[in-house]
Formats: C-alpha cells, sequence, structure tokens
C-alpha cells in the first residue's frame, strides 16, 4: 500500500518502497483551470528535492512543478502530451506525471492529509 | 453596434481583378539574389479593387476596440492618451523622410533629438546614460541583464543567478532566462510588498541582480526600497529597475536615487508613444556610471557644437536592434516631453495615483480588495467573491467588454485569485471613471441576478466567447489559401489546386 504525502506547492507523493509516483493536488488542479501543456523531464535525469522539473500550463498561467523528493526519473506520463485534461480530471489517477527512484531520505517538509488541507485551506 | 466580422482579403479575393501591380524593386535583386532562393511564381496577392480594398481595412480598423474609441484601464499597460501634436511631430519629413544610411552630416537634428532625449530620460530616472535601441520593454530588460551579465564578465566573477519577485511581471523571469541566468524567486510578505526577510536569504555572492518594479505590480510603493538596495549591493550585485510602473513616480522620485542600477522605461507606456497593434514599442535602457561602457553600440555624442554616433566603445555588448530603434517612437516621446516639461510630468503622475485611489475607493463595495490602504497608478481587485463565486473575473471582463469598456488585465499578478488589476491613467475624466463604476454595478448585480446570462456576454460583438482551452491544446497556426486556377497556380506545380480554405490544425509542438 502507498503512503501518501503532499508539499506546500500542492504536488502530491505516493511512496511504495523506493519508488515515487507524482501529481499536482486536486486543489492544484481547481486553481490552474483547464491544463492545456506539461512539461515533463527526460528519463534518466537527476532531481534534487526542490528542483524545478517541469512546468504546467493553464489558459491562466504557467506554474513550475516542485521535486519533492530527490531521485531519478524513471518514467513520465507520455498519455498527458495528447490528453491534458486528465491532469484536471483524474489528478491522483491518470494523471499522474512521473515516478521517480528516490534517493536518500524522503525528508522533511512533506505534509500528510491533514497538514495540506490546512495548508490549501489558508491558500484560499 | 459593431460589424459583423470581416473576411480575410484572401477570401474575398477574384479571380477577375488584375493582380495588384507592385513597384519596380529599388535593388538590382536578379544580382544579389541567388537562383534557389528567388521564387518561380509571383506571390498569391488577393485580387480586390481598390475600394473593396479601402472598405476592406476601414471595417478591420472598425472592429478595433481601442483606446481611441474606448476606456482601457489595463493594468500595468499604462494606456494613456496618445496626443496627436505627437503624431504631427513625427510626421515632419526631416524625421520621417529620413534613411538610416544617410551621412551623420545630414542627419544632425535627428542626431540631436536622440541626444536631447536621452538628457531628458536621464534626468528624469536619475541615471547617467541611456540607449534608446531597444524596441519594447521585455527588450529594455534583456538588454539590460546582458550588460549587468557583460559587467560581471569583464571582472571575471560568475554570477548565475537573478533574483525575481513572486509578483513579478512574466517578462522578467522570461528575460532572465533568455539571458542565461537561472532565476530565484522572492516572496512578497502579508503587505503585498517583497519580505525583505526572503530577500536576505536570497541574496549572495551568486546573485547578478535583482528585478524590482516600483510601485509593484499590486501598485503599492515598496516602502523597504532604500534598505533592499543596500542589501543587493552588500552582496555585490546589481539592483534593475523594471520601468512598466513608471507612470506613478515621474518627477516625484527617481529610481536612480532609490540605488537602481539599470532602469528600463517603455515610451508607449509612460511617454504617450502608441502601444498599436502590439508595436512598435521603445524600451529605453538607462544605466548608472559604472554600466555605461557595456551600453549597445553606437550611442550618440555631443561633439564640437554637433552630433554624432560613437561605435568605438570596445565593452559595448554589441548592437541590440537594426539601426537606432523605432526612431518614430523617440519623436513622440519627446514631443511629449517637452510638452509637458517637468512640472507637467510630476502632476501627470500625482493624476494618475489620484484616479487609481479614486477607482479603488469607488469599486471597494464591489469587488475583494485584497491589500488594504492606498495605491500608487494602479490597483488589483479580487473578483473571487463575487456572486459568491459564481462568476469569475473572466466574466467581468466580458461583461465590460459587452459594454464598451476595455477589460482590466485579468488573472495577473498570480499571487492574487481572480485579479482584477485596474490602471486607469491621469488622461481619463472623473466622468469616464464613473460611468466605470457604474458599468461595474451593472454587472455585478448581473452576475447575482442571472450569472448564466453574465457568461454568455458579450453579445454584441462580433467575437462571443473563444474556446481558450481548444485555442491552446489545438493552436490554429496556419491559414493556406486557396490558389488561383490562373497561370500563377498553374506555374507551380508542386502546390496542390483548389487545396481546401480551412485553416489546418497544427499540433501544439511539444518541448
Amino acid at each position: 500500500m502507498a503512503q501518501r504525502y503532499y508539499t506546500e506547492t500542492h504536488e502530491w507523493i505516493d511512496l511504495e518502497g523506493d519508488i515515487a509516483t507524482i501529481g499536482i493536488t486536486d486543489f492544484a488542479q481547481a486553481q490552474l483551470g483547464d491544463v492545456v501543456f506539461l512539461e515533463l523531464p527526460p528519463t534518466g535525469k537527476t532531481l534534487a528535492k526542490g528542483d524545478a522539473f517541469g512546468v504546467v500550463e493553464s489558459v491562466k498561467a504557467a506554474s513550475d512543478l516542485y521535486a519533492p523528493v530527490a531521485g531519478t526519473v524513471l518514467e513520465v506520463n507520455k498519455a498527458l502530451t495528447d490528453s491534458p485534461e486528465s491532469v484536471n480530471q483524474d489528478p491522483y489517477g491518470a494523471g499522474w506525471l512521473m515516478r521517480v527512484r528516490v534517493e536518500g531520505d524522503v525528508g522533511s517538509g512533506l505534509l500528510d492529509e491533514a497538514g495540506y488541507r490546512a495548508v490549501s485551506e489558508q491558500a484560499h | 453596434m459593431k460589424h459583423a466580422p470581416e473576411p480575410l482579403s484572401f477570401e474575398k479575393s477574384r479571380s477577375g481583378v488584375a493582380p495588384p501591380r507592385l513597384p519596380e524593386a529599388g535593388v538590382p535583386s536578379r544580382a544579389t539574389v541567388p537562383d534557389h532562393h528567388r521564387r518561380r511564381r509571383a506571390p498569391e496577392l488577393p485580387r480586390l479593387s481598390e475600394p473593396e480594398l479601402l472598405r476592406h481595412y476601414s471595417r478591420l480598423a472598425a472592429l478595433n476596440f481601442s483606446i481611441s474609441e474606448h476606456f482601457y484601464p489595463l493594468g500595468s499597460c499604462t494606456m494613456k492618451y496618445n496626443p496627436v501634436a505627437n503624431e504631427e511631430a513625427a510626421r515632419l519629413p526631416g524625421f520621417a523622410q529620413l534613411h538610416p544610411y544617410q551621412e551623420e552630416a545630414s542627419i544632425q537634428g535627428a542626431l540631436e533629438l536622440m541626444w536631447r532625449l536621452e538628457q531628458a530620460l536621464c534626468a528624469i530616472v536619475g541615471v547617467d546614460r541611456v540607449t534608446l535601441q531597444p524596441a519594447a520593454g521585455a527588450h529594455g530588460e534583456w538588454t539590460a541583464l546582458r550588460m549587468i551579465q557583460a559587467f560581471f564578465e569583464s571582472r571575471g566573477e560568475e554570477r548565475p543567478e537573478v533574483i525575481v519577485p513572486d509578483s513579478a511581471h512574466g517578462t522578467n523571469p522570461a528575460s532572465a532566462a533568455m539571458c542565461g541566468f537561472s532565476v530565484v524567486q522572492v516572496r512578497s510578505g502579508a503587505d503585498g510588498r517583497v519580505d525583505v526577510a526572503d530577500l536576505h536569504s536570497k541574496l549572495s555572492a551568486r546573485t547578478a541582480a535583482l528585478m524590482l518594479t516600483n510601485p509593484n505590480t499590486l501598485g503599492l510603493f515598496e516602502k523597504e526600497i532604500l534598505a533592499m538596495a543596500a542589501a543587493v549591493h552588500a552582496v555585490g550585485a546589481k539592483l534593475y529597475y523594471d520601468g512598466a510602473n513608471l507612470n506613478a513616480l515621474m518627477g516625484i522620485c527617481r529610481p536612480g536615487d532609490m540605488g537602481f542600477d539599470a532602469v528600463h522605461l517603455n515610451l508607449h507606456k509612460t511617454f504617450t508613444t502608441p502601444h498599436g497593434g502590439g508595436g512598435p514599442g521603445a524600451g529605453p535602457v538607462g544605466v548608472k556610471v559604472d554600466l555605461a561602457p557595456f551600453l549597445p553600440r553606437p550611442t550618440v555624442e555631443a561633439e564640437g557644437g554637433g552630433y554624432r554616433f560613437d561605435f568605438d566603445r570596445p565593452l559595448s555588448i554589441g548592437r541590440v536592434r537594426s539601426f537606432y530603434g523605432n526612431f518614430g517612437m523617440l519623436v513622440r516621446a519627446y514631443a511629449y516631453i517637452l510638452a509637458m516639461g517637468s512640472d507637467g510630468l510630476a502632476q501627470a503622475s500625482q493624476d494618475a495615483v489620484l484616479a487609481a485611489n479614486y477607482l479603488r475607493k469607488r469599486v471597494e463595495h464591489l469587488l475583494h480588495l485584497p491589500y488594504a490602504g492606498y495605491c500608487m497608478h494602479e490597483f488589483v481587485a479580487s473578483a473571487g467573491r463575487v456572486a459568491d463565486g459564481r462568476v469569475r473575473a473572466l466574466d467581468i471582463a466580458k461583461g465590460l467588454l459587452e459594454r464598451g469598456i476595455h477589460a482590466p488585465t485579468v488573472y495577473f499578478p498570480l499571487i492574487v485569485p481572480e485579479a482584477l488589476m485596474i490602471e486607469p491613467t491621469e488622461t481619463e475624466s472623473k466622468a469616464t471613471l464613473d460611468t466605470f463604476v457604474e458599468t461595474l454595478v451593472e454587472i455585478v448585480e448581473l452576475a447575482n441576478s442571472d450569472p448564466a446570462a453574465l457568461r454568455g456576454e458579450p453579445r454584441s460583438l462580433p467575437i462571443s466567447r473563444l474556446d481558450e482551452v481548444a485555442a491552446a491544446r489545438q493552436p490554429v497556426l496556419r491559414w493556406s489559401p486557396t490558389l488561383d486556377s490562373g497561370e500563377n497556380a498553374a506555374a507551380d506545380r508542386s502546390s496542390p489546386q483548389g487545396a481546401p480554405r480551412q485553416p489546418q490544425a497544427v499540433p501544439a509542438p511539444t518541448a
């Protein structure tokens, strides 16, 4: 069973062993509005925690995506090239962005569901 | 009531009309253009009679939503009146009919104007030298950052970072990235101004510059500017001024005195030259003396009672624009500065701030104002609470367009949800501002009583709601003319005849 965490920058992360699946939260997609374009990193890229790993662009704005953990990119969600709307429709499922092999500790700064709810309510 | 949408001139083209006759080329093209670059057939220009063509462009002009017809409170863009006298000055034959390759001796008046405009801009913003070359604000940003980069390169210092506030104009991080810097973001505090503690934590020996606009994009004066300038200079970095919001400060205080080292100005905002259809703009850049050796060349120098271009500037970053910038815009801006004088410019800024505060006060019961207190030349409101969230900022913007007022800037700055950024400028009367408020009252009432009706606007404009999502996901970037069946089409066997008139859908490029 994967363990889900969140970031203050509105990414979610599912941890299963040392494999992390990463996306943006339902709150984030609702704030962005219709997603029209995504820029995701190449497979094999090494990310430090907090690195901008990609860009999500909606009709309203373009926003950087920040790596919640350090690691190596194993896979990105190629289906999003043709159907970026999955990020809006199913942010925790078909709208996932990438899988990463986590390096080192997951580290501090990640939030549980209650902690993230507090952050997103404050942002309202 | 506006006209119906006007077809393209290509779509109105009729094969029975003779093709347009072009004047003889002024250069011997056969001698200079290699054979494989020469076209095989005449271009497919539309075939219309002269009255048809005149009506076509007159109708297109009537479709414009422009400052000459409408109030245009587009925040951050300073859509002020473009005086007709400026146009007369720019059309004087001695300016309008110059050729860029003329001898210096025959363009002394134009050089003098450039030199005097530089002196005036230096005095207004408090810098030592100004380049007039950049063709727009973002071009000015890039030019200034390139000079800062060259300055550090000349000293052997490696400084790869540029700091930009989270409320900055989007062009700031874009210009920094275009210049090869990595962008470091600094937070805004609860009062909407730069969080100075966060700035301290981001400044280091790796910092090349802090880019700042003052007043900032929320229309708030950065009160800690002197402390910020000191902090930036303490780590050896430069302070850059984004001049988009200079209209609040002319004749009152100067970026140079606040500690800014490089300043860009938008002549098409602050100095009344037209924005046109997105251009031509003019984005001069002013610098303090230690950056002056890196200015684009040529500069204009006064010497022995005359004026000359100076190309002998070995540390220059080079030319950033063909010839000498958008010269016609320089003439218009200089005419404006002379007409206003220093007292007039100060009065303009005071009136701009007064107009913005008048509007801010009058809309505070209609829209949510996330940052309390007086604003400078513009303010940012949120539409997030209008009709309990049943309408968006976009709906209010469209409602204004329907009622003959240009929409404010929406969804910017990013730190305010459902943002409406309103900048009335000093050139609008109280009556116009009152009409804006009355219109906004009407729209908010409609939002409350019948939000679906507001979401269906505009109804009387030639184009209603655009499908922004489809336009972004599947942009149509090409239009293919139907090839005429005449001799031109026959000459080009590689193109299919009778190609469909529909636009071709071209998928968005992927990175």
